[in-house]
């Protein structure tokens, strides 16, 4: 903790910001108070639009067009960054606070090499010796874990995976070591295994090089890894701060809780619905005198509404603060039970899938010679009737082409898919007759183009009312007006066009869209990923009970565990286009798992403390194009801690049936006696008590 | 649990509700106003007209510079300047939109059908579009005139042959991106026909920027119209047009330059008109 | 590397041929039309008729192209009928006059479009952007016809600084070198709103990237950012597009030449297809596309050159 006599190595002192153009002014921040020791790591926590990136850049001042600090002041080591001379203030950026940052691959230069870019950081600042540069980069490269870091010096950022990458920017803002690093949601859109390596890596460094940090993220679980304390921001305002472990175990204010409370928990399924909270950041809340969330916050009252809400210690704790009237108290959650699923155990079968094969051409390398990638090999699922399958998988594993193929928008190449007793796979979209069509429904990844900007939300429900049911003009009027209700959503949107849409508002739209088919199945392809955790909730809460008042049989894809855990009952774990595990939710939740799915367990960054312990790590993967990946093997073994090489490298695993229903591809288990699973010790046993 | 009600700021308008996007536009504005108002010179030439574009005032040779009788003055030919400068935006303010329309249908055409179906057909399409741009556009305008004759409808076939492909390149690149859309497969999911799915859903998203290249083109055309005039290749005399005007006084312009320099400022300004209301569209379009 | 160079130059012969064989075609599709040419109005149709056989232009018309193909070949591209004289010599000739207006107006234009566009682009709205751009929509909006007359009337009738025409003789007591400015001038004005506007739009783009505000956190002065981050990136956009100049300012002079009357390949054309002088037109058309396909094939290469993900 911070000692009174130490200078912080930055401090925001009040600062808000605000964004003006011609008519308007939008602000970012109010009022943002924190600091960072020296050594220290602090965490800004917060959903889209709460500022927390505005935060970070701030702290560079580097701030974008017509943005400004309107009050406040920022200081780094002591000094006010604001009264600094152009000159000055670049002798500090890159030197003495750098920078980690979303999306790695844009923020490289794709035109210049590695090495050059890395080099020209200490040349910058004060360096002469070009070989110096040159050698302390190759140095800081084998630091943050590159193989052949020689060879990367010479790559272009295009050449190297997003892990990669991401490494490459980390070594890059160590060039000079630092006093301060800011990392603004580093891992953001890189897969959860990459994730947690680089998480790992930020830890490692941090502690060697004693830099101070400043983590932005999204992921509570992410901060709750690399960080020491933490604060909470709320439409531009800090609402909540105190040592990371305390305030995520015991979170005072409202938003924090709510925040809490909508993560879906790998560890356990506890049989609850999952936790949502209502409504949205709006404009006002950012400029409103009295507590922001106050809107959307169950406990408010009165006083919440009317005067401002200071940010005050929770009695009995001296660094653990709230901005909240009803901090002291102790709420207890209303639990909502989970919807009452049929046992689906006994229904019929709604989907066969049987040995599905799906080949890509890739051209690549220099020669531009082709290669073969199978993006899905031999892929054998059932869904029941009435149940959810889940298919989860990183980026890659072919996951979202089994939906692609089931709706008819990509062929197979090889394999059966049964479909009420119709045969999917090799009947091409366009041949499909419309009942087909009707009763196979998808629920698409992206709110932004999932719905065409040009149609109103009306116009959008009613064009397959009308289409696949035969609907009358009035008929589809109402019964899209009704739609728009089982979804929860005010029939006045039926006018609107989509850009008026929040992204959840838009999901729900979507969902109504699906279910206006009145289908028996539903693909839903990563259908909250792109929402905040807040919203994410909701909108998968709500896909539940509409599954379960209408006996829909769900396949839902997606890369999210926890999610996963919650809502399937039966789970499909996908590698580059191989099902290595699959059967009952719990099954593949507890051991003995395929090394993959445990890998992925204990990847998911937890915000539990005890989550700190024991985990699997593995290599960053061999991009995929590249002839490397075409082993003769098990997909797997090159990036598998327990390969057992002469075997797992030339020969494909089978998959064998561990419990009824549980199967695993692996050589491991299906080796069982001879192989002492001393060795893969259960990793979660900590996770489910 | 409730609903996210509270409705997302408004970030994007699909296709711009023209005066509030063109409002906010200084260039849009003024680019609006000169071409309005030649649009208005057009429309009222043959009331307003002081002479018969055509008719040769003798008298008037002895002096033809600007004088109280002839504003612009008369050409070589004793023909009233103003007149035939009335005349003249009648003729481009005809052919340039019937042109570019003519451009624009089968550039978009062709643009949304290879955009969309990709494969040997896109392939096909394209190798076209890129011979026709890779020929130099005046010596193909040259060839064929040369060949088949000055006439408005050669000129009106000329220009949409040769500013085609470019549209058809837009097109083309905003259809391949809008293909990939979920709400396309949607739609295919739902089983819109090939048509439905081009007319329905993708073309009202390329609304936006083609309405800008419209205006580039008109631009362009309008250059293209004058040249081929200046070039003697455009329409027959003695009917006024702009280029041909310039080329009939420009080896008089040591003597008398107010014959070439009226009808050149003519054009010029006729198509700076275009090109900002152009930039004014963009610009409505990037802000809303 | 190797590969892609064969099936770009085989794509470029093969488009050569199709486009030398549409022109052919074109003229020649209604052979009447030479031998009446040549015999004039008041020959009678037999006379016409037999002249066409002589000629053996009633022949089909690959024949004849695969015949006219072998000449170009053994580098016979026939007589021109208005300058009595072979036309490879009259094309050669003019050719280098227009290549040597060009090579001028291209060396200038490019260096100053690059500076313009990138001072321009640099910082998307500020004044230097507004006034650059708007300067670059007005000469891009002149005509080259209209900017001839502008720039003859002021310098050349007003001023009486210049010559307003370029012959390419030294009579009137004008240097050659004076004689080249205007045409220059107005090539270079023209073609300049065109190329800034392109460049401005890569750079602004550019400079939105992550990776530039990576390059100024590195603590990088804003020209260092812009010499060493942004303008390679910014280039690669327009690349293509300047080497597309050369084919406009080798084959689409003709305005400018007329205006100035310049001798040179574009006024050539011009003067052929009012005169119908087939065998120039068609020798002209294929050296046109045979320029166009060159800087096309450049382009290309330079492209993947300038961009470290292009593989060719």
């Amino acid at each position: 903790m911070p000692e009174p006599a130490v200078i912080p190595t930055l401090a925001f002192d009040k600062v808000t910001v605000e964004y003006r153009s011609r008519s308007t002014v939008h602000r970012a921040l109010t009022e943002l108070s924190f600091e960072v020791a020296p050594g220290e790591a602090y965490g800004l926590v917060g959903e889209s639009g709460c500022g927390k990136s505005t935060a970070a850049f701030a702290a560079m001042r580097y701030l974008g067009e017509g943005a400004q600090i309107a009050q406040g002041s920022i200081r780094f080591e002591g000094v006010d960054i604001g009264t600094l001379r152009p000159a000055e203030l670049r002798a500090l950026r890159g030197r003495r606070m750098a920078m980690v940052y979303q999306d790695p691959m844009s923020s490289l230069n794709p035109v210049m090499t590695i090495g050059r870019q890395l080099a020209e950081v200490p040349l910058l600042h004060g360096e002469r010796d070009r070989k110096k540069a040159w050698d302390r980069a190759v140095a800081l490269l084998s630091e943050v874990e590159i193989p052949d870091p020689q060879g990367i010096m010479a790559r272009y950022p295009h050449e190297l995976s997003g892990g990669q990458q991401q490494r490459v920017v980390i070594a890059m803002a160590l060039m000079t070591d630092p006093t301060l690093l800011i990392l603004d949601e580093p891992t953001t859109g890189l897969d959860v295994t990459v994730e947690a390596a680089v998480l790992d890596l930020v830890l490692r460094l941090r502690q060697r090089h004693n830099t101070a940090v400043l983590f932005i993220s999204h992921n509570l679980g992410a901060v709750a890894r690399v960080c020491d304390r933490v604060g909470v921001l709320y439409a531009g305002r800090l609402v909540e701060e105190g040592p990371v472990h305390e305030v995520f175990r015991d979170p005072r204010h409202s938003y924090t809780r709510g925040l809490l409370a909508c993560l879906p928990s790998i560890s356990a399924r506890n049989g609850r619905s999952l936790v949502s909270i209502p409504g949205s950041m709006t404009a006002e809340a950012r400029t409103t005198p009295a507590c922001a969330f106050a809107p959307r916050c169950e406990l408010a009252e009165d006083r919440c509404r009317r005067s401002s809400v200071p940010l005050e210690p929770i009695p009995g704790s001296a660094t653990h603060r709230a901005r909240c009237l009803r901090a002291g108290e102790t709420v207890v959650r209303k639990i909502l039970p989970a919807p009452a699923r049929g046992s689906a155990r006994e229904m019929p079968s709604a989907l066969v899938i049987s040995k599905l094969e799906k080949i890509y051409e890739v051209e690549g390398g220099l020669l531009r010679r082709r290669y073969r990638v199978e993006a899905l090999k031999d892929v054998s699922l059932t869904v029941r009737r009435g149940s959810t399958l889940a298919i989860v998988g990183e980026s890659g594993s072919g996951k979202s082409t089994i939906g692609r193929i089931l709706l008819g928008l990509t062929e197979a190449d090889g394999g059966a898919i049964r479909f009420d007793g119709i045969e999917l796979g090799r009947t091409p979209l366009d041949h499909r007759p419309l009942d087909l069509r009707r009763r196979l429904q998808m629920i698409f990844q992206n709110p932004d183009s999932t719905l065409n900007p040009s149609h109103t939300i009306g116009f959008a429900l009613m064009r397959p009312l009308r289409r696949l049911r035969g609907l009358s003009r009035e008929e589809a009027h109402r019964e899209a007006i009704r739609l728009l209700e089982l979804v929860q959503l005010p029939a006045d949107l039926m006018s609107r066009r989509p850009d008026r849409l929040s992204g959840g508002q838009k999901q729900r739209v979507a969902i109504a869209r699906a279910l206006a088919a009145e289908p028996s199945l539903v693909v839903a392809d990563e259908p909250v990923s792109a929402l905040d955790v807040s919203v994410q909730a909701a909108v998968v809460n709500l896909l539940g009970e509409l599954q379960t008042r209408s006996r829909l049989s769900l396949v839902f894809i997606s890369h999210d565990l926890g999610l996963v855990r919650h809502v399937a009952d039966d789970v499909a774990v996908l590698y580059r286009g191989r099902v290595v595990e699959y059967g009952p939710v719990e099954a593949v939740f507890s051991p003995p798992f395929h090394p993959y799915t445990e890998a992925l367990l204990s990847a998911v960054p937890s915000v539990e403390a005890s989550a700190r312990g024991q985990t699997v790590r593995l290599h960053d993967p061999v991009p995929i194009r590249s002839p490397a990946s075409s082993t003769g093997g098990c997909a797997f073994a090159e990036r598998c801690p327990q390969r057992i090489s002469g075997l797992c490298d030339t020969t494909v695993p089978a998959r064998r049936e561990v419990a009824p229903g549980h199967e695993i591809a692996c050589h491991l288990i299906g080796n069982a006696a001879e192989c002492d699973r001393s060795r893969g010790q259960p990793i979660l046993s900590e996770g489910a008590n | 649990m409730t609903t996210d009600t509270s409705a997302a700021p408004p970030r994007r308008i699909p296709f711009p509700r023209l005066a509030p996007a063109l409002a906010g536009s200084p260039a849009a504005v003024t680019g609006l106003c000169i071409v309005g108002f030649w649009v208005l010179v057009a429309l009222l030439a043959p009331v307003a007209a002081p002479y018969d574009p055509n008719q040769n005032n003798l008298a008037a040779l002895a002096d033809p510079t600007p004088s109280a009788a002839h504003w612009l003055g008369t050409d070589q030919f004793g023909r009233d300047i103003l007149s035939r400068i009335m005349w003249g935006a009648r003729t481009v303010l005809a052919i340039a939109p019937i042109a570019v329309a003519a451009a624009t249908l089968l550039g978009a055409f062709l643009g949304l059908v290879a955009g969309y179906l990709r494969g040997w057909v896109d392939a096909a399409i394209a190798r076209v579009c890129d011979v026709i741009l890779s020929f130099p556009v005046i010596i193909l305008y040259l060839v064929i005139l040369a060949k088949f004759g000055a006439s408005a409808l050669n000129i009106v076939l000329v220009i949409a042959v040769t500013k085609a492909p470019i549209i058809f390149r837009i097109v083309r690149g905003v259809t391949m991106e809008l293909r990939q859309r979920e709400y396309v497969s949607a739609a295919r999911m739902r089983g819109e026909s090939f048509w439905y799915v081009l007319a329905v859903e993708i073309l009202p998203n390329i609304r936006g920027p083609l309405s800008v290249d419209v205006c580039l083109r008109l631009g362009y055309t309008t250059i293209a119209i004058g040249v081929l005039g200046f070039l003697g290749i455009g329409l027959p005399p003695p009917d006024p047009d702009w280029g041909g005007m310039v080329k009939e006084s420009y080896s008089l312009i040591f003597v008398w330059p107010h014959m070439a320099l009226f009808p050149s400022l003519a054009v010029s300004s006729l198509v700076i008109g275009f090109n900002l209301l152009a930039i004014g569209l963009r610009e409505g379009q990037r802000r809303a | 590397m190797i590969r892609y160079l064969l099936k770009q130059l085989a794509y470029m012969a093969a488009t050569l041929l199709a486009v030398s064989f549409l022109v052919f075609a074109l003229n020649e599709f209604a052979p009447g039309d030479v031998a009446r040419k040549i015999l004039g109005a008041y020959a009678t149709q037999e006379q016409v008729d037999a002249l066409t056989a002589e000629l053996g232009l009633d022949r089909p018309l690959l024949v004849r192209y695969v015949e006219y193909l072998g000449r170009v070949f053994r580098g016979d591209l026939g007589e021109s009928l208005i300058y009595k004289a072979p036309v490879a010599d009259v094309l050669w000739d003019r050719l280098g006059n227009t290549l040597y207006l060009a090579a001028i107006a291209f060396a200038v234009v490019v260096p100053l479009s690059i500076m313009l566009g990138t001072l321009a682009g640099m910082r998307e709205g500020s004044i230097m952007d507004r006034g650059i751009s708007l300067f670059g929509v007005f000469v891009a909006s002149v005509p080259e016809f209209a900017m001839g007359v502008f720039l003859a009337s002021v310098f050349a009738v007003w001023l009486g600084w210049l010559p307003g025409t370029s012959q390419l003789t030294s009579g009137a007591g004008w240097s050659i070198a004076s004689q080249l400015v205007l045409p220059v001038a107005v090539m270079v004005l023209y073609d300049m709103g065109y190329l800034v506007a392109m460049i401005r739009a890569s750079m602004v783009e550019v400079m939105r990237q992550p990776y530039v505000r990576t390059a100024v956190l590195k603590g990088m002065s804003m020209p260092r950012v812009i010499f060493r981050h942004a303008l390679r990136n910014a280039m690669i956009a327009p690349f293509t597009v300047i080497l597309l100049q050369i084919n406009y300012l080798v084959a689409g002079v003709v305005v400018v030449e007329t205006v100035f009357a310049y001798p040179g390949f574009g006024r050539m054309m011009l003067e052929a297809a009012l005169a119908k002088d087939i065998a120039l037109i068609e020798a002209g058309a294929l050296v046109a596309v045979f320029i166009a396909m060159l800087t096309q094939f450049v382009g290309d290469i330079g492209y993947a050159a300038l961009d470290p993900r292009i593989r060719i």
